[in-house]
């Protein structure tokens, strides 16, 4: 059995990677999104 | 004999990674939200052509910038913010995250932002960006703040950067009206602080900062409102006899600046020495917010509609 603070610990980890993936997602659309209008700007 | 110890059910949040909210908070939000609505307003008041994915990145980048401006300035300034009661409660000097974390996220951020907005639109706006996060960081936290009550007449150089940012992001180029929108809002900083700033002397005065009201008293500090308020009008209303806007962002000027110059004549004329009796300079603060923003909107308006 873990204790209070590695526990607390643990769960902040995966709360903090939960987000990180979510703002990598939305990284990765708008790289996405920039790369489409910047083509679309050279044509 | 020797008790032994309770379990402690608390737990030292030093230890625990920061959360998610602090590193938000890091960022100073509020702060945020006027540099991102200037910086918006500076973009569309370009009125260049712009696929809205472009615009988006370039606004979120001022966003970004702004935020690692204001986590570096955190970091630097976490001794002074647990002196002051207004500030005590934000992540470091209460304790719920180390400085090291603040600095790595304020770095990361700056440069994140930077290179974004050089790839996703030009690298000229680019370089203001990073000109502005390190005005704010080295020459108003770092050179400034504690050394001179100038501090906030040069350091407000930092906030005014957003519309010119915009500008630039939009266009490529910089041009007279950018260049008067940030002297806008350089000019209108200091009046906006310091009407804050002889209301909450006190803490200022604590926390060892040499804010005007604490070196020069407030007599000195409400006429210098009162002067600075009159370069800033005149800045604010030169756009309209200049035809680089129409009749909308002319009279909405013109009311605005008329109200600011009225509070500031009364916070000029104010002799109370308590915060109890600011009445005037807590409605300027107030007001002085609104204007900014009404200004700027008034201004998109304007050009937007207005051949």
């Amino acid at each position: 059995m873990t204790d209070p603070t590695t526990q607390e610990i643990r769960k902040r980890q995966k709360h903090r990677a939960r987000i990180m993936a979510l703002l990598l997602v939305a990284f990765a659309v708008l790289v996405f999104g920039i790369t489409i209008a910047k083509l679309g700007l050279a044509t | 004999m020797t008790q032994a110890p309770a379990p402690s059910t608390t737990i030292d949040s030093a230890l625990l990674p920061a959360s998610p909210r602090d590193l938000f908070a890091l960022t100073k939000p509020r702060v945020m939200s006027l540099v991102v609505f200037t910086g918006l307003c500076g973009l569309l008041a370009a009125k260049m052509p712009m696929p809205p994915v472009l615009a988006f990145t370039a606004v979120l980048c001022i966003a970004l910038g702004a935020g690692a401006a204001g986590a570096l300035n955190q970091w630097y300034e976490a001794d002074l913010d647990a002196q002051m009661k207004r500030t005590q409660g934000r992540p470091l000097p209460a304790g719920r995250m180390d400085k090291q974390t603040a600095l790595h996220f304020g770095v990361g951020l700056s440069f994140f932002s930077v290179l974004l907005m050089g790839f996703a639109t030009n690298w000229h706006a680019a370089f203001w960006l990073a000109v502005s996060i390190l005005f704010y960081v080295i020459v108003y936290t770092v050179w400034l703040k504690r050394r001179t009550a100038q501090n906030i007449v040069i350091g407000g150089a930092a906030g005014a950067f957003p519309p010119m940012i915009g500008w630039v992001a939009a266009t490529g180029h910089l041009a007279l009206l950018p260049v008067l929108l940030f002297a806008i809002i350089f000019l209108w900083t200091p009046p906006h602080f310091w009407a804050l700033s002889l209301f909450i002397r006190s803490d200022y005065d604590k926390a060892g900062v040499p804010m005007l009201p604490v070196v020069a008293g407030l007599k000195h500090t409400r006429l210098q409102v009162l002067l600075y308020t009159l370069p800033m009008a005149a800045a604010a209303v030169l756009p309209w006899p200049l035809g680089l806007t129409g009749w909308i962002y002319g009279a909405t000027s013109a009311l605005l600046n008329a109200i600011f110059l009225v509070l500031a004549i009364r916070v000029a004329t104010n002799r109370a020495e308590e915060p109890s009796g600011m009445k005037p300079e807590k409605q300027l603060f107030g007001f002085s917010v609104l204007y900014l923003f009404a200004l700027f909107a008034a201004l998109t308006i304007d050009r937007l509609l207005l051949p």
